[in-house]
């Protein structure tokens, strides 16, 4: 019944998944309401007088667009875990996904600040349309990824003993 | 000022201004032990020219403030006169009515939609206009029109005495909205504004929350001021009393003062609901129409309808007697009081609190039916702006000619209410029976029709016309004789005459393809181009308690919204069912009850609104203006300061701004230099920051002065300027830290930053690099860089958006400025910016004279503060992305800290959910905005367009130009973001696209060649010309500052303009004839035929006009007849004429004359005007003409035929 460090790992991702599915969560919910909310502006880079009701929207948007460098910096750590624990498969899954977020922060806007969103473009319907589509392809990725890890760490768990 | 004073008693108020109360927090910024680099201000400033300036200006001086009066009162006295005269004619013979109305009129320019113009290209409406009252004969055929003559006279008859409440009401409108506003119901919304802007901003002592706003608009509070503020203080009461009462008796000046002091009163206790004391309630509203004014202004928030009523009477009475006695008028007034009360009706909680959700902070979605704002036709402003406002003096005194301003500003809705009642709406005799169904079937028939039209069975001459196959390669004379004009849309006549200007609103396809499937196989792209804030020479304004919109869409009513029966309306954007609100039954131009449809809304599709608190978050923010100039040496050497000098000091007075206009100056370079110019001191006082890594504020309550208080001193300050800094010898920039030192200066108030910037910044925050390789200019591979090298400028943009400043960039360098990074800081502030390559003053008259006029209408437009602009558009459509200069903050909603008359927007659109259901799509523009005087408006525009379901349809409605325009914005983001070449390739295949979706679906003659349909022939030579224009060609060595600023106009100009920018006008001058020639005021204007824009079309004996926007050439053919270089250059020969020749003389010879007048009759609707220069066939200065013939093969990019050729190899592929 030795606790391995592969087990670890998917013990790990396992809780840092959730923790992403959640992110992942909130970025669409994020984006949804700066598409679909007409009435009341999102004002998701605070330049404008918000009122306070607005005030904790706002604040729920900008956490969720802020999310995107911790949510880059969790995945890349669990593929470093995956790497030194030599899960090549899991890695390789990963890895397009890591690909991705490398290309996707070079790619980013002029900016002096780490971020990845331009509140001069983000309303622009190409841009929100991609980030939405974005938003739930993460998602479901993670979800699948999740029950990935539940396996993993199981399988890990499991045959541990035998050897 | 004094409007702010009095507003900020209102408690929830006072917190926002607080913070920068000059009195409470004064030196927050500035800790002391940073003072120490300031400088004592001697040292800079020498006394010798301040001497002099002061002898010189008291001799010139105009007290511009104190002629106010005398202007109003005169304007006043005429259309006092107006008014009467009117009225003495219309009644004994109301056939005449019309005339009158349009007489004044005549001088305006054909481009005026509502213009009634009887000699010149009359618009439909006034067509329609002058026709009927001579006609009497019965209804249009169309279902729409019930006109008859029966229901137009009593109508016409009526005319006189409806101008009358407009006057009545007048002495309301710019009193009251100030006086009233913290009684508004939406009042909470400021208290919730407050507190957050309170987190942003230092928090100033709250116990100062009354005195300090005081402060917070005027530098220097007068004291009779603060006297007033216990009571009203609207302004000095010495001022108040005279202009308010105009002459008018005194009980009238007792009864707006008594008035005044009562809503006053009301608005510390805010929580009543009406404006209106408990107190006060005792009298009540009915008043007598000749009813004695002191009784009548207290009214009782308990009179709901029966106030209303009351107030339709009374306002109706009182106007009748308003032209001849005072008491009357003031009776006006009172009712006018009246109305705030009456308009808080039950529903009112219910509505407010939707409003608060609904978006309180985006002032665009505000409750219709409750506003404390009486009923007033507001004057000043009306839409008919006069070249230079005559300044007023206080808002009080705006109040003073009665409605007199008011007049003008109705005079076009009145002027519509004849002529277009009798299209889109029935006539009063249908009314009880079954006018209204009636009425709402205009639609539905329409549908019907156009459903037939789609069809192709009986399709209209015009449409066959533009659906007329053509084939390219065949047809060679593709240009109409004269300008394109914008394609109708194919609505009913009573549609088309209602329906908005093409000039501030035209859409790319007047045919809106019903689904998203269709709008694909035409390959075109679908969009608006807007111009919201366009200088109008008339202009509906429309002041009522309740501004009526639809309580689910919140869009505004419009021309196009169907009456269900005389209580509803249905809304045509979202098809919600509405109540028409009482008072909106009432008609003011009619002056008639049960009227809704004939109301000026209702009749216009561009109309403004003057808007109540509920849709302020703070009170209206004075004109602020702060000047950035660039004193580094390499600005000394190219000499601009002395010029903008001259200029500002030229047109000090005509700057847009009431009493409380600021001004601020701040001049840099490697350290920031503010001027103190408090009202006191004997001379401007220099500041001198040095310290440009922390910058702060010397001084806060000095540094932004008030115009008219401090302007002796700003007149001192830039006589002085130029000299100041003549011996620099200072070469960096630090142009990012004086933005910042800007903002900082700003953010309390909002307004205006005008940037002179003359090279790269390179000093602190926002320095930049030359990153322009000059050797790669002309590379055909990818031009870098035209994307921003760093976000400070525009994260700057975004700071100052948020504070409601616009920053305007004029650049003036002759090296490399990185535009690209410095045009941010005016992009997203929704500013303007201004490039002049190679500015210098002795080296480059052309520039220089140009950049002397661009100033002159710089400085003198109207301009609009703390904007927001809100599109709607009909269910199942969709904002894609816009195009222009602005911050969008949501998916509908503009943000324009300022906005001014030239500059324009596009708008892409999708088809999201088919369109089937209806068949009119609508677009509705609504832009609200602070005037320079300190008021809310709200300018709405209404476009309305057909929906189809067939190809061939959208291909006849195809705008080639407005498609032009908005594919070369989408080339223009395109090229930013992904790159140059790209943005090519995809104009192109634009071309390819549609011809070979043309071919496929709709043509089905198997002809072999380029077919596309009539409407779009144009198509191929402009995207031509697009490509070959600096922004975006290749090949040719384009300098990367003039590539992005020709990227920059492309965002912002207004079609027409851009339109010429792409593909000049051509003409040929030299043998006009008078045939079809337009008569104007006595000048006959030619009308020489457009000329394709190829090399064969200039002859040697010619001489031949192109018209590039903002540039005019002249072409003198080497062999031109002599006689017309004698005649209107003043030459003897084609060898004498001056080789950089720049102007027309005046000579008194016909031909002269002809081609003067039609320059001037081309420059007329054009916001800047244009240089002129003469180009001889053999000088050096042909390639800039040569360059724009777009035709003719240039020495790398292809010719017309070869670009056919090319696009008929990519078809068949």
């Amino acid at each position: 019944m030795a606790f391995t460090f592969a087990a670890f790992c998917y013990m790990l991702a396992l809780l840092l998944t959730a923790a992403l599915i959640f992110f992942a969560i909130w970025h669409i919910i994020a984006f949804d309401e700066l598409k679909t909310d007409y009435k009341n502006p999102i004002d998701q880079c605070n330049t404008l007088n918000p009122t306070v009701e607005k005030v904790k929207k706002i604040k729920r948007v900008k956490i969720a667009l802020k999310l995107v460098l911790p949510e880059y910096l969790i995945h890349f750590f669990f593929c470093v875990m995956f790497f030194c624990a030599a899960e090549w498969l899991t890695l390789c899954l990963n890895l397009p996904l890591l690909a991705y977020h490398v290309w996707r922060y070079m790619s980013r806007p002029v900016m002096s600040c780490p971020g990845l969103y331009d509140p001069t473009t983000i309303m622009n319907a190409d841009i929100l349309a991609y980030c939405q589509k974005e938003g739930w392809c993460k998602l479901a990725f993670y979800l699948l990824s999740f029950f990935y890890y539940l396996y993993g760490y199981v399988f890990h768990f499991r045959i541990c003993p035998s050897c | 000022m004094s409007g702010f004073t009095n507003l900020n008693s209102s408690v929830g108020y006072s917190q926002n201004s607080t913070p920068n109360g000059g009195a409470a927090p004064p030196y927050q910024n500035g800790p002391v032990q940073t003072y120490p680099a300031m400088y004592p201000p001697a040292g800079y400033y020498g006394a010798p020219p301040q001497q002099q300036g002061y002898s010189t200006i008291p001799g010139h001086a105009a007290p511009a403030p104190n002629k106010a009066p005398v202007t109003n009162n005169a304007h006043s006295a005429n259309y006092y006169h107006n008014n009467h005269q009117q009225q003495q004619n219309h009644l004994p013979q109301h056939h005449v009515a019309p005339s009158p109305y349009s007489a004044p009129l005549s001088s305006a320019p054909p481009s005026q939609p509502y213009a009634a113009l009887p000699s010149a290209a009359p618009p439909p409406t006034n067509a329609h206009y002058n026709q009927q009252p001579f006609q009497p004969h019965p209804p249009y055929a169309t279902p729409g029109s019930y006109y008859g003559q029966q229901s137009y006279h009593p109508s016409s008859a009526r005319q006189h005495p409806s101008l009358v409440p407009v006057t009545a009401s007048g002495p309301g409108a710019p009193l009251y909205p100030i006086v009233s506003y913290p009684s508004a119901p939406g009042s909470s919304q400021y208290g919730t504004l407050s507190s957050s802007q309170s987190t942003s901003a230092p928090v100033g002592m709250p116990t100062q929350m009354v005195g300090a706003p005081l402060h917070q608009y005027s530098a220097a509070p007068p004291p009779s001021t603060t006297a007033v503020q216990p009571g009203y203080g609207v302004g000095p009461p010495g001022q108040t009393a005279p202009t308010v009462v105009n002459g008018q008796g005194s009980a009238a000046q007792n009864a707006v003062h008594q008035h005044y002091t009562q809503s006053h009163q009301a608005s510390l206790s805010y929580d009543s609901y009406s404006g209106v004391p408990p107190g006060s309630g005792g009298a009540d509203t009915d008043q007598p129409p000749s009813g004695t004014p002191s009784t009548s202004v207290h009214s009782s928030p308990g009179h709901h309808q029966g106030v209303q009523y009351g107030y339709v009477a009374n306002s109706g009475a009182s106007s009748a007697s308003a032209t001849t006695s005072g008491p009357a008028a003031a009776a006006a007034a009172a009712a006018a009081a009246a109305a705030p009360s009456s308009s808080s009706s039950d529903d009112d909680d219910e509505e407010e609190d939707e409003d608060e959700e609904a978006g309180g902070d985006t002032s665009s979605s505000t409750t219709g039916s409750a506003s404390p704002v009486p009923n007033s036709y507001d004057s000043l402003e009306g839409g008919s702006y006069p070249d230079s406002m005559p300044p007023s003096n206080d808002m009080t005194n705006q109040a003073a000619p009665y409605g007199s301003y008011g007049y003008p500003s109705m005079q076009s809705a009145y002027q519509q209410g004849p002529a277009s009642h009798t299209d889109a709406s029935p006539s009063h005799d249908l009314y009880g029976q079954s006018g209204y169904q009636q009425y709402s079937q205009p639609f539905p028939n329409l549908s019907q029709l156009s459903a037939a039209l789609g069809g192709l069975s009986g399709v209209p001459e015009l449409e066959v016309e533009a659906l007329r196959p053509v084939n390219l390669l065949q047809e060679r004379n593709l240009l109409p004789p004269r300008p394109l004009e914008a394609p109708e849309p194919n609505v009913s006549s009573d549609l088309k005459k209602v329906n908005c200007s093409p000039q501030t609103f035209r859409c790319t396809l007047t045919s809106i393809p019903q689904t998203q499937a269709l709008l694909n196989k035409a390959r075109l792209p679908l969009g608006l181009l807007l111009h919201p804030f366009r200088d109008l020479q008339q202009l509906p304004v429309i002041t009522s308690n309740t501004i009526v919109r639809c309580r689910s869409c919140r869009t505004y009513i419009n021309p196009f919204v169907t009456f269900l029966d005389q209580r509803r309306w249905k809304c045509n954007l979202c098809y919600r069912v509405n109540d028409v609100p009482d008072e909106f039954m009432y008609n003011p131009v009619t002056r008639s009850y049960g009227e809704p449809h004939k109301r000026p809304e209702v009749q216009n599709a561009t109309v403004e609104f003057i808007a109540s608190s509920d849709y302020m978050l703070r009170p209206p923010q004075p004109a602020v203006y702060l000047f950035v100039l660039d004193v580094s040496h390499n600005a000394v050497e190219a000499g601009y300061l002395k010029y903008f000098c001259e200029s500002l000091l030229e047109n000090l007075t005509k700057l847009p701004g009431d009493v409380r206009t600021r001004v601020g100056f701040l001049t840099f370079d490697s350290t920031i230099h503010f001027y103190n110019l408090q009202e006191g001191l004997s001379q401007p006082q220099m500041l001198v920051v040095s310290d440009i890594d922390d910058v702060f504020i010397p001084s806060h309550d000095s540094l932004m002065v008030n115009l008219k208080e401090s302007k002796e001193l700003v007149k001192d300050l830039l006589t002085s300027l130029p000299e100041m800094f003549s011996q620099t010898r200072e070469t960096h920039s630090a142009l990012g830290p004086a933005l910042q030192a800007a903002y900082k200066l700003m953010s309390p108030t909002g307004g205006r930053i005008t940037v002179f910037q003359t090279q790269l910044p390179t000093l602190g925050v926002g320095a930049l690099q030359a990153r322009e390789d000059p050797n790669q200019r002309s590379s055909a591979k990818g031009v870098q860089h035209l994307g921003p090298a760093t976000d400070f400028y525009k994260k700057l943009a975004l700071d100052c958006s948020g504070q409601q400043i616009g920053v305007d960039l004029f650049l003036l360098s002759s090296q490399y400025a990185d535009l690209a990074s410095l045009a941010c800081m005016s992009k997203y502030s929704a500013g303007s910016v201004f490039y002049y390559p190679s500015f210098h003053y002795i080296h480059n008259p052309a520039q220089l004279e140009k950049f002397q006029k661009d100033l002159e209408r710089y400085l003198t437009r109207k301009i609009g503060f703390e904007a927001v602009m809100r599109i709607r558009c009909t269910k199942g459509l969709s904002i894609h992305t816009f195009h222009g200069n602005f911050f969008v903050r949501s998916t509908d909603l503009l943000s324009l800290a300022n906005v001014n008359p030239d500059s324009a927007f596009a708008v892409q659109m999708s088809v999201e959910d088919s369109l089937a259901d209806s068949s009119l799509a609508c677009f509705q523009a609504a832009l609200l905005y602070t005037s320079s005087r300190g008021k809310r408006r709200i300018r709405v525009h209404t476009l309305c367009l057909p929906v189809v379901n067939q190809l061939s349809d959208v291909y006849a409605g195809a705008d080639v130009q407005a498609i032009t325009c908005l594919l070369a914005n989408m080339a223009i983001d395109r090229s930013v973001s992904s790159s140059l070449s790209d943005a090519r390739d995809a104009l192109v295949n634009a071309v390819v696209d549609l011809v070979s979706a043309y071919k496929s679906n709709v043509s089905n003659l198997q002809q072999s060649g380029l077919v596309v349909p009539a409407s779009m022939r144009l198509f191929p030579l402009y995207i031509l010309a697009l490509l070959k224009q600096k922004a975006l060609r290749t090949g040719t060595s384009t300098r990367l500052d003039e590539r992005v600023f020709a990227m920059c106009e492309f965002k912002t100009q207004p079609l027409q303009q851009l339109m010429r920018l792409v593909h000049p006008d051509l003409y040929r001058l030299d043998n006009m004839s008078d045939q079809g020639a337009l008569h104007l005021n006595d000048t006959v204007v030619p009308q020489p035929h457009l000329l394709h824009l190829s090399a064969e079309r200039l002859s040697r004996d010619g001489a031949f006009l192109m018209d590039c926007s903002n540039v005019f050439y002249l072409w003198i053919g080497k062999c031109c007849n002599e006689m017309f270089i004698r005649d209107v250059l003043g030459c003897p020969n084609y060898a004498s004429i001056p080789p950089n020749m720049s102007h027309i003389p005046e000579l008194e010879t016909p031909l002269s004359e002809r081609v003067r007048a039609f320059l001037d009759w081309l420059q007329d609707n054009r916001a800047f005007s244009c240089t002129i220069h003469v180009v001889k066939d053999d000088a050096s200065a042909k390639a800039t003409l040569f360059q724009h013939l777009v035709e003719d093969q240039s020495e790398v990019a292809s010719s017309y035929r070869d670009f056919l050729q090319h696009i008929q190899q990519q078809i068949s592929k």
